[in-house]
């Protein structure tokens, strides 16, 4: 079949890329500074990706994706430090609590529209960061010290499983429910969709892979603290989202490398990264706020050369 | 007449302090084509409204095919087998005219978020039969050359065909359609007239449309409701209707002889 | 009286927040828009009024005036530059491009200056200590309250006794109505930036006489908080701004005293999910219907 010859492709082509990087690490090729670049590349991807669901697709504003981000990182930390568990359980605890905590925002926020769901989706983010430092447990506003355990292998499988199963869950019967939802939810209610189910469910799925997010994230720069995850993160997920283009998965893919090693270059000079990020939104949202790739993705661009088949 | 497939009774909405229907009685048998006239702003879409769930009236009864519906939430009602368009069009405009079509379908199929996650075969299956049955749905309404165009970028006449094609795909037993000719010159409108009487045969419909241009409502409907202020001043054969002075009144304002 | 004190606490603070709301809820009751760079208006008009005192020895009401005219001035810039063009654009774009204002005025100040605070003077503002109820008055307080007074007097004046403000609600309630009346709509939301924006610029300087101590980032937490109350009151309703400004101050005032200080700022954002919640139109605002 057509589709799941897709499918397929891009998981040889996923396989692939793995083992590049891996033969590249085994060799001594690409030293710490690199590797570290290579992680927060797939972490930063998996934020946009994850965050990418709830706006491009199912068109809810959310403005405080890095509050789920936290929810991850820190329970996480708390499995692995204070309980002693194995680092794969901490990650699967990340998402499966921050996919609860998406379950508690999602519900009273979904039920507002546009303005005031971004503002509600704000105010929990910054709640649930005031709570973090505000517990001594986790370090309060001292923050918390991680042990190194994020690998390569990790964020890869990591990314490549958020971007397949939100792929997927977008070429089906399901997205396209979450998309009516954001074209015209009044016509989607008409026609038969939940929308409040699908709705909380988009939410919720990006809730949770922005919790592994954060396992991975915590698990790499050996310590976490609440400032980490301010509204300045959201912003930054935002911007990868917006900048790529609202609706496209490529696009926020793209959008999250191309940002995060310009991020990197730029680190010594946190203020002039500000600046340009915030110049370019601007730019962008006035001169063509379609973003990098509108709602297209990649393959669309290659499909315009020839006459295509149908979307699965 | 024995039981009718939907009923009205004494259904009323207040906003506010604003009584925008009140009293308003109506009945729907099985396989009719009724009409929805009056002049602007006499509560026909609020009508629509109250009986596809947008609205909860605040008083009356409404009853679908002998159990009631008032209260449920829209996309309910749309699963108990009522299906709507809308007076100003609102199909999902980025999307493509086959997707706007298997949105309707999505109710009516029923493999899993985790199937589709998984990409597990009942995934693939339900999602071939949506897109086949879709497809169906679009010749006959004589779009399915347009299948992978953005709905935003179909003229105006084909945007309102494929609004009434998505509304059935839904599968509805009671159709509403609300000023489906709206904008259309008399030749749009003959060709509507006769893609409402096919589609009421091949799907066996029950419809209820709201319209103004008289040529259509006079042509098609077997019986037609009048509203003025939100309440009902006449019901009958159009025949009746059209030399009812109540009705001219309402719609110019004083008696005019015939 | 202790619960006095934190009455009269949570009154200053209240004002500083309303002052600054009344903006937010003017801007959004024109153009339905939260303009996420409000709150840097309010610190520009903090410094301002800190060089105004420090480096060209003015006083306080001076200072008040000349940061009130720059932030007006700014405030119209913002809007022209970065809004206008997004009038008809979706919520998303608009409240994106808010942000990233937002972002990019912080981030300038601190390019050019660095993120270290600076001070304001202590003796700006007449410092007496008056006795009432058994509750030590600062004369501070009551200079702050009297002007903030004076300004929504002012403010009230301006929207119902002047041509502007007859404009100005005309267009919150139906731009093109206004329009084919004859109404220069693009320069009543320029003026509405231009007073909402004064207000925020003298709300900077109060600020600064009282609590000191000012630095670049100080307009995100009481510009998120003077939405809120905004919010509280009903978005769009001056006087609703007014009394949730009043209300945020106390609470916040109250919550700090009873010994939750580390969760003051929590107060605000849980009172926001609660009224969205409950009551999203606010104390004052009315439930607008979408036509379907």
């Amino acid at each position: 079949m057509k589709k799941s010859k897709a499918f397929w492709i891009y998981l040889a082509f996923a396989l692939v890329i793995y083992a590049i990087v891996q033969v590249m690490l085994t060799n001594g090729m690409l030293d710490l500074y690199y590797q570290n670049m290579l992680i927060t590349i797939c972490i930063n991807v998996m934020l946009a990706v994850s965050l990418h669901i709830v706006i491009g697709i199912t068109g809810q504003f959310s403005i405080g994706h890095a509050g789920f981000m936290a929810v991850g990182a820190y329970i996480s930390a708390i499995c692995t430090m204070k309980l002693g568990l194995p680092f794969i359980v901490g990650i699967i605890l990340a998402g499966v609590v921050a996919a609860v905590a998406g379950v508690l925002v999602g519900v009273p926020s979904l039920r507002l529209k546009g303005d005031y769901l971004a503002i509600c989706t704000l105010g929990f983010a910054e709640i649930i960061r005031i709570v973090f430092l505000n517990v001594d447990y986790v370090g309060g506003a001292a923050g918390m010290v991680v042990n190194h355990a994020t690998t390569w292998t990790y964020a890869f499988v990591g990314v490549v499983i958020t971007i397949m199963v939100i792929s997927n869950f977008t070429k089906s019967r399901h997205g396209r429910s979450c998309l009516a939802i954001r074209e015209d939810e009044i016509a989607a209610d008409a026609m038969g969709i939940n929308t409040t189910y699908y709705k909380v469910v988009a939410f919720v799925i990006g809730s949770l892979f922005a919790g592994v997010a954060g396992a991975l994230y915590a698990h790499n720069f050996y310590i976490i603290q609440p400032t980490a995850f301010n509204f300045l993160k959201s912003f930054e997920i935002l911007i990868y989202v917006v900048l790529g283009g609202l609706g496209s998965l490529s696009g926020s893919v793209i959008a999250a490398i191309f940002l995060t090693a310009v991020s990197q270059y730029l680190q010594a000079f946190p203020e002039t990264r500000m600046i340009i990020y915030s110049v370019v939104l601007i730019l962008v949202m006035l001169y063509r706020p379609a973003g990098l790739m509108g709602t297209k993705e990649l393959k669309d661009v290659f499909k315009m050369k020839k006459r295509g088949g149908s979307e699965a | 007449m024995s039981n009718p497939l939907v009923k009205l009774e004494n259904i009323g909405i207040q906003f506010g302090g604003l009584k925008a229907v009140q009293n308003v009685n109506m009945y729907i048998n099985k396989g009719e084509l009724i009409g929805l006239i009056g002049p602007n702003g006499a509560g026909k879409t609020t009508t629509f409204n109250m009986l596809t769930g947008v609205y909860t009236p605040t008083e009356g009864e409404i009853t679908f095919d002998g159990k009631s519906i008032k209260g449920l939430k829209p996309y309910q009602v749309t699963h108990k087998g009522i299906s709507r368009t809308f007076q100003n069009i609102r199909l999902f405009k980025d999307l493509t005219v086959l997707d706007n079509v298997k949105i309707a379908n999505h109710h009516l199929a029923n493999h899993s978020i985790l199937s589709s996650i998984l990409r597990l075969p009942s995934h693939f299956k339900g999602e071939a039969e949506m897109e086949k049955e879709s497809i169906e749905f679009l010749k006959i309404f004589g779009l399915d050359v347009y299948k992978d165009e953005l709905a935003k970028n179909l003229p105006y006449g084909m945007q309102r065909r494929l609004e009434i094609a998505r509304a059935l795909a839904a599968g509805p037993k009671l159709l509403l359609l609300d000023e489906p000719a709206a904008g259309m010159n008399p030749q749009e409108t003959q060709d509507l007239m006769d893609l409402i009487a096919l589609i009421r045969k091949e799907f066996d419909l029950t419809i209820l449309l709201i319209e103004h241009d008289m040529s259509l409502v006079m042509g098609i409907c077997e019986r037609i409701y009048v509203l003025d202020h939100g309440q009902l001043i006449a019901e009958g054969t159009p025949e009746e209707i059209r030399n009812n002075p109540k009705v001219i009144e309402a719609y110019l304002g004083e008696e005019v002889k015939n | 009286m202790d619960w006095l004190q934190q009455l009269i606490n949570g009154i200053s603070l209240g004002s500083i927040y309303a002052l600054i709301a009344l903006g937010y809820t003017m801007v959004y009751g024109i153009i339905k828009l939260i303009n996420f760079a409000h709150g840097d208006v309010f610190m520009l008009g903090a410094f301002i009024g800190f060089f105004a005192i420090t480096r060209w020895e003015m006083g306080f009401i001076p200072a008040l005036i000349t940061a009130m005219i720059a932030c007006a001035i700014i405030g119209v810039i913002i809007e022209r530059v970065a809004y206008k063009r997004l009038r008809n654009a979706t919520r998303i774009a608009a409240l994106t491009t808010a942000i990233g204002v937002s972002f990019l005025i912080e981030y300038t100040m601190i390019f050019f200056r660095g993120a270290t605070p600076e001070a304001y003077p202590k003796e700006v503002l007449p410092d007496k200590t008056i006795e009432i109820l058994g509750a030590k008055l600062d004369s501070k307080v009551i200079f702050i309250l009297i002007v903030t007074i004076i300004l929504m007097i002012l403010l009230q004046f301006i929207v119902h006794k002047t041509k502007i403000g007859k404009a100005m609600r005309a267009v919150s309630h139906d731009a093109d109505a206004a329009r084919l009346m004859g109404i220069n709509v693009d320069n009543t939301i320029s003026a509405t930036f231009a007073i909402g924006s004064a207000l925020a610029g003298a709300a900077g300087v109060i600020f600064g006489s009282y609590y000191t101590r000012i630095d670049p980032l100080m307009g995100v937490l009481p510009g998120l908080k003077a939405f809120i109350a905004a919010v509280l009151g009903g978005i769009g309703s001056i006087p609703g701004a007014m009394v949730g400004g009043f209300i945020l101050g106390i609470v916040e005032t109250i919550v700090s005293s009873i010994g939750f200080s580390l969760w003051r700022d929590a107060a605000a954002f849980v009172i926001l999910i609660l009224i969205l919640i409950l009551k999203p139109a606010g104390l004052f605002g009315k439930n607008i219907r979408e036509k379907v």
